[in-house]
């Protein structure tokens, strides 16, 4: 017990000895989240419209005014036909519209549903969405108004196509993913190096003639950068809510919990690939790429697992990022708490002890020759 | 005599390779305990390989090595609290200071600086002034002192110090010397290996290594006495053009340069000393070194050590 507690002041010295390292460890998930947040941001904002009005009425224009006061709409063109849309769309001119059918005052005045049609450039499948979902917001909130004196209720039933890829993602999504993504790698490289330093710079040599036994190094090596990562998590959650307002709606005490499972996972990882590997260098790109890759595939951070054929998706129960994903989603948007979470957290707790006893395992008691 | 079991270290017929490198050949020899046993022998003579195998930290391909009466491969964990190791290559943490890293090999050994002062005195006394000194910028003299205080920080029966000077200035390896002397009154055995032939005679012991051999195991004195021809050292203002005529010489044995001069043996041993100096100071002059002198010299381990193993590269005289 003694001589653990020799070998983690050791680990903390080295570690606040390296005030640059431990800046860039602390700080840089939290500078990639602004950096990656932003650049897949599915904010919309000055939307080209294109309007086609074939018959303009009294209904029409007043619907056209809405678009135009929503503030997030810009109206690039108003067609009398169809026809003139597609060439619209295909030079990126248009990136919404919205298309009425003739005679619409005249149909809601006889108390027949009217139809409207918006269409959307989904090639940002994101931006595709969310300007349809805009666009359908102003039809029906001018459509609540109208029906509301009347008795018949909604009048205009907004019909909604997607085009060029007819998938919807939720920005809020997005975060939670990102926050496992980058404590993942920052956290897996971290212990990478730590074991493979000592067998490079040679200090192994007189560590290994201790009596440390393989599980007291692991250990040490361990929890020290357990709790720099914990410092990370901390910021990536304050900056979630405060950079981001993604709503944290469950419990903060269990997603912190989770979120240090999830690094424990993830700084295993790195002692493994520490353990087994010889230089440096090799064991961070192991780290880089063990984690990186399947997080951003597998984890259903970016790509939905629902849509992949069955062999990636058994693959994916085992990317860590996927089970925490899962939490960090639950956690914060639908504030679901153990009750369902309960399988995820198993899961991660099996892997940091899987991955530790196997560190534990293949670190050699003796130099390797 | 004391019997096998009571040995500090006993080896018994240990190879290792490495891919196709011969690192060590059916090497045996035994140290008695409190004995100061030295290897002697160039860069790849296997030393370090045999102190790594001592030390539990490899396993041999084939034979046995028991230190303190316990196998280096079975009995890894309770041999490692009892014996001391200091690597060949500097091996403490640089960004840690002189106390820091002193405080975590004790630690980790159960111990403390405090509880072991009066066995580290002797070097812990020179490390102090520098005490809060990050590892990395003491001077190479300092940093070995500061390892051998590490490896000795938990009292070791017995002590591994894989070339401890090399790199080392002249005065900080007599005063290294110097300091091993005071761990002798302890009945400490101590093992050294060191590529320094006058080093050889700091030991109790020596064994001569090379091409992972042992060539002779002996006391320092026995090992230079076993050169059996006189020996003369030439002094001449061109030494390398008087080694290359000396080399043509039919009478001569084997010379070689040895510090400031050549080390000269006759092939011929039925002809006395002073005859040859005189025979020798002639060829000279003939050759044109007027101002070449001849004395007869004592040989030394090196001397012996050239003789045997016939090439001398590698070999750092001092």
């Amino acid at each position: 017990m003694k001589a653990l507690l020799g070998l983690l002041r050791k680990e903390v010295y080295h570690i606040l000895r390296d005030r640059r390292t431990l800046v860039v460890i602390i700080l840089l998930p939290v500078v990639q989240v602004v950096i990656f947040g932003y650049a897949i941001r599915t904010d919309v904002e000055h939307v080209r419209l294109a309007i086609v009005d074939p018959a303009p009425d009294a209904t029409t224009l007043a619907i056209r005014n809405r678009f135009e006061a929503a503030g997030v709409f810009r109206t690039v063109a108003v067609l009398p036909r169809m026809d003139g849309l597609e060439p619209l769309f295909e030079r990126g001119a248009a990136q919404g519209a919205v298309v009425f059918e003739p005679g619409l005052a005249e149909k809601l005045a006889r108390g027949l549903p009217a139809q409207i049609l918006i269409v959307s450039d989904a090639t940002e499948p994101n931006t595709g969405s969310i300007v349809q979902a805009y666009a359908a917001a102003v039809v029906q909130q001018y459509s609540r108004e109208l029906g509301a004196p009347r008795r018949a209720g909604i009048r205009i039933v907004p019909t909604v196509r997607m085009r060029f890829n007819p998938t919807r993602q939720s920005s809020n999504l997005f975060v939670p993913g990102l926050m496992a993504f980058v404590l993942t790698i920052i956290s897996s490289l971290m212990t990478a190096i730590s074991l493979t330093r000592e067998k490079e710079t040679g200090t192994m040599e007189a560590l290994l003639v201790s009596p440390l036994r393989p599980w007291q190094i692991i250990v040490g090596k361990v929890t020290p950068y357990l709790v720099v990562g914990f410092v990370s998590v901390i910021g990536v959650i304050l900056e979630a809510r405060l950079i981001f307002h993604v709503p944290l709606r469950g419990s903060v005490a269990l997603l912190l919990f989770e979120g240090l499972l999830f690094i424990l996972v993830s700084l295993s990882l790195g002692i493994l690939i520490s353990a087994r590997t010889s230089s440096q260098r090799v064991a961070m790109m192991g780290a880089l790429i063990g984690t990186m890759l399947p997080t951003m595939l597998l984890s259903g951070f970016i790509f939905p697992l629902e849509s992949m054929p069955a062999p990636l998706r058994a693959i994916s129960y085992v990317v860590p990022a996927r089970w925490f994903v899962l939490v960090a989603r639950g956690i914060m948007l639908k504030g679901i708490g153990l009750a369902y979470l309960w399988p995820a957290t198993l899961v991660l707790i099996a892997m940091a002890l899987l991955l530790l006893t196997a560190s534990t395992r293949s670190f050699h008691e003796r130099l390797e020759s | 005599m004391t019997t096998p079991a009571d040995d500090a270290v006993a080896v018994d017929r240990v190879s290792k390779n490495f891919g196709s490198t011969v690192a060590l050949a059916d090497v045996s020899f035994s140290v008695q305990r409190a004995e100061r046993f030295g290897f002697i022998g160039p860069d790849g003579a296997g030393k370090t390989t045999l102190f790594r195998i001592l030390a539990t930290l490899m396993a041999p391909d084939q034979g046995r090595a028991r230190v303190l009466g316990r196998d280096v491969v079975s009995d890894l964990w309770t041999l490692r609290a009892r014996i001391g190791y200091m690597p060949g290559r500097f091996s403490l943490y640089p960004d840690l200071s002189v106390d820091e890293n002193l405080r975590f090999f004790a630690s980790v050994f159960g111990t403390t600086i405090e509880r072991e002062y009066q066995q580290i005195a002797p070097i812990y006394s020179q490390l102090e002034p520098f005490r809060d000194r990050r590892a990395a910028a003491l001077s190479g003299g300092m940093k070995q002192k500061l390892a051998l205080c590490c490896a000795l920080v938990h009292r070791p029966e017995i002590l591994f110090l894989d070339e401890p000077t090399t790199g080392v200035d002249a005065v900080s390896r007599r005063e290294f010397w110097d300091l091993l002397d005071t761990f002798k009154q302890s009945g400490m055995t101590i093992l050294v290996s060191t590529p320094y032939m006058d080093e050889a005679n700091r030991c109790d012991r020596v064994a001569l290594m090379q091409g992972g051999r042992i060539l002779a195991i002996d006391t320092p004195q026995a090992i230079a006495d076993s050169f059996d021809r006189p020996l003369f050292a030439i002094r001449a203002s061109d030494r390398y053009r008087a080694l290359k005529a000396l080399r043509e010489w039919p009478h001569t044995h084997s010379v070689y340069p040895f510090g400031e001069t050549l080390h000269y043996a006759d092939k011929r041993t039925d002809v006395p000393a002073d005859r040859i100096a005189t025979e020798m100071l002639a060829f000279l002059s003939s050759h044109g070194f007027d101002d070449a002198s001849v004395e007869r010299t004592a040989p030394t381990v090196e001397d012996s050590f050239i003789a045997r193993m016939g090439a001398p590269e590698g070999v750092r005289a001092a």
